[in-house]
């Protein structure tokens, strides 16, 4: 098309029009730009949205925005009774929904003085351990592809689909798995799924070097990530970090440890700890945690004695279905115990384990009824992300989506 | 000396004013006092050389619907030093619904005082930026109280016209 001359518009409209033509800057690095990075942007892990103030490429001020997938899990399990939310607790942190089981009916149990066999106790660490091995195996995979390392999120999602195997034979379900009940687990571990878990362990080692290899002698990944998003450990206490992101700036906590729960004192693993505290520390921590969570697992099976897998309190623990169709009394509970709900004392308890990002914990305040008074997610994405600013500033953008992978933050747990 | 008896002489010792109660629920120690002395006890129990609260892990309130003091603000305070969880708490009333922030004390507490103003609209008094989390801007409401239905509001949200 021809230029635009006085007779075919407005000159007042002309006038502005090229106005606005003209884009030249007298010095690019003069001005301050405001860049909105999310909600839908494939390196913010999910729904997170950015507002980065950027002098040339350079962050110099971050706001994060959170919310976009906040569902009021809060809320609704005020509304609901203690078997019912089991499920929703695979909604928080999706990529672990075993492990938010497992801190979820411990909670419950702590509140309503619930004594699980110990057999019931293993598979739970069992479980708890595979998915933090899994839930590492995206944190390390999609980290690298995040800095441009396509191939090693493929092969450690092959990994991580051997564990959806395991959870398929385990409880029937590859995702959303709702498998641990108040006072056990829903149904006992098979023997093939425990063969598979065997199996899996035994592989993991070579397999993630396999993956490592790809990273650890890659000059780009390493340059990319070394001093870049550090966090001190003053800072990183301060902020109220824990898991992997905290033991990456040199602080040695584990919950495990800390305040054992289940049997983790029966075992013997060790607390990798990196002092750097920077992107490079917290991939080095992961990978070192998937090893040390093998080591647990197999220790539990060797540990495992066959036995009950839930509690002999009829009043609280659900009958297996099988009884509930053939006992009265069985029908009885579960029918008090559908309808009515556990009615734990009244009460407040606070639990809380050492998730795959770092503490998962539960308040739950108790009246005596079937459904909690309250009931507080203790998220440890939500504490992350609230770093970020503190973390992105003074890097270049691109940096930003090496730290946001760096620290892990799972959205669906971040706004519960 | 047990840690639990440590605690609670040194707060007598320190806070004399400031109302204390102590109590006891599954092993859980629970120190409950006066909503303005809240800052000047967290900094002492972060600060204090033998108890070394430094980890802040939960800040978040529970509403009493038809009590007297209608809510109270819960804080999880962890001594990496003891491997020891305690927790504080202060009641807050719906008539003069604000309390102190900690968030000079632990930087954490910036966004979960910020979480538990946006569900329960208790104000933190000196909080450098206290602007609603999860709900919009302009919401009026305060989700986690037990007035507000389970079903949302109709209105509340502005929806786009048919």
């Amino acid at each position: 098309m021809d230029r635009l001359t006085k007779d075919d518009v407005h000159p007042k409209i002309l006038q502005k029009l090229l106005e606005d033509s003209d884009i030249t800057f007298e010095d690019a690095l003069e001005n301050e730009m405001v860049l909105n990075m999310g909600p839908q942007h494939p390196a913010t892990h999910g729904v997170l949205r950015l507002l980065l103030r950027l002098d040339g490429e350079t962050v110099v001020g971050c706001v994060p925005d959170v919310g976009y997938l906040h569902r009021g899990y809060e809320k609704m399990a005020e509304n609901m009774s203690y078997y019912e939310f089991i499920p929703h607790t695979d909604r928080l942190d999706y990529i672990s929904p075993m492990a938010n089981n497992v801190a979820w009916v411990l909670a419950v149990e702590k509140l309503a003085g619930i004594e699980v066999p110990v057999r019931a106790q293993y598979i739970r660490m069992i479980i708890a351990e595979l998915t933090r091995v899994a839930s590492h195996l995206v944190a390390i995979g999609s980290f690298a592809m995040d800095v441009g390392a396509l191939t090693v999120f493929l092969w450690t999602l092959r990994e991580r689909e051997k564990i959806m195997d395991i959870w398929d034979i385990l409880c029937g379900a590859r995702f959303t798995n709702s498998y641990t009940r108040v006072g056990g687990v829903a149904n006992d571990a098979q023997p093939e799924a425990l063969a598979l878990v065997k199996k899996f362990i035994d592989e993991i080692d070579s397999n993630l070097s396999e993956c490592e290899s790809l990273l650890n002698t890659n000059r780009i990944f390493i340059e990319r990530l070394d001093g870049v998003g550090v966090i001190s450990k003053e800072d990183a206490l301060s902020y109220g970090y824990t898991g992997p992101n905290l033991r990456a700036s040199g602080v040695e906590f584990d919950l495990r440890r800390a305040t054992p729960y289940l049997q983790y004192d029966k075992v013997d693993f060790r607390i990798p700890v990196f002092t750097e505290g920077d992107c490079l520390a917290r991939y080095f921590v992961r990978a070192d945690e998937v090893r040390e969570s093998a080591k647990i697992v197999k220790q539990c099976l060797q540990l495992m004695q066959p036995g009950e897998i839930k509690a002999n309190m009829p009043k609280s623990v659900l009958p297996q279905k099988v009884e509930v169709y053939s006992k009265m009394e069985e029908l009885i509970h579960d029918f008090m115990i559908v309808n009515f709900g556990i009615n734990p004392p009244v009460g407040e308890v606070y639990h809380a384990i050492e998730g795959s990002k770092g503490e998962l914990g539960f308040y739950l305040v108790s009246k005596g009824e079937g459904h909690p008074w309250k009931c507080k997610i203790r998220s440890p994405s939500f504490i992350h992300i609230q770093s970020l600013p503190h973390l992105v500033k003074g890097h270049m953008v691109s940096d930003v989506v090496a730290i946001i992978g760096s620290i892990d933050p799972i959205m669906g747990e971040a706004d519960k | 000396m047990e840690l639990k008896e440590l605690i609670s002489q040194k707060l007598q010792a320190n806070f004399p004013e400031a109302e204390l109660e102590f109590s006891e629920f599954r092993n859980e120690f629970n120190v409950k006092f006066n909503k303005k002395f809240v800052n000047p006890i967290c900094k002492f129990l972060k600060e204090d050389s033998e108890l070394e609260f430094l980890l802040c892990e939960d800040i978040t309130a529970v509403d009493w619907a038809k009590r007297k003091n209608r809510f109270t603000v819960v804080y999880h305070i962890f001594s990496l030093k003891h491997n020891f969880r305690l927790v504080v708490k202060a009641d807050v009333d719906e008539s003069d619904c604000n309390i102190d922030t900690v968030s000079s004390v632990w930087k954490t507490s910036d966004w979960q005082e910020r979480e538990t103003y946006d569900m329960y609209g208790i104000k933190f008094n000196n909080h450098p930026d206290l602007r609603r989390i999860y709900m919009p801007e302009e919401f009026e409401y305060y989700p986690l109280r037990k007035e507000f239905p389970l079903l949302g509001i109709p209105g509340s949200l502005p929806l786009p016209k048919k």
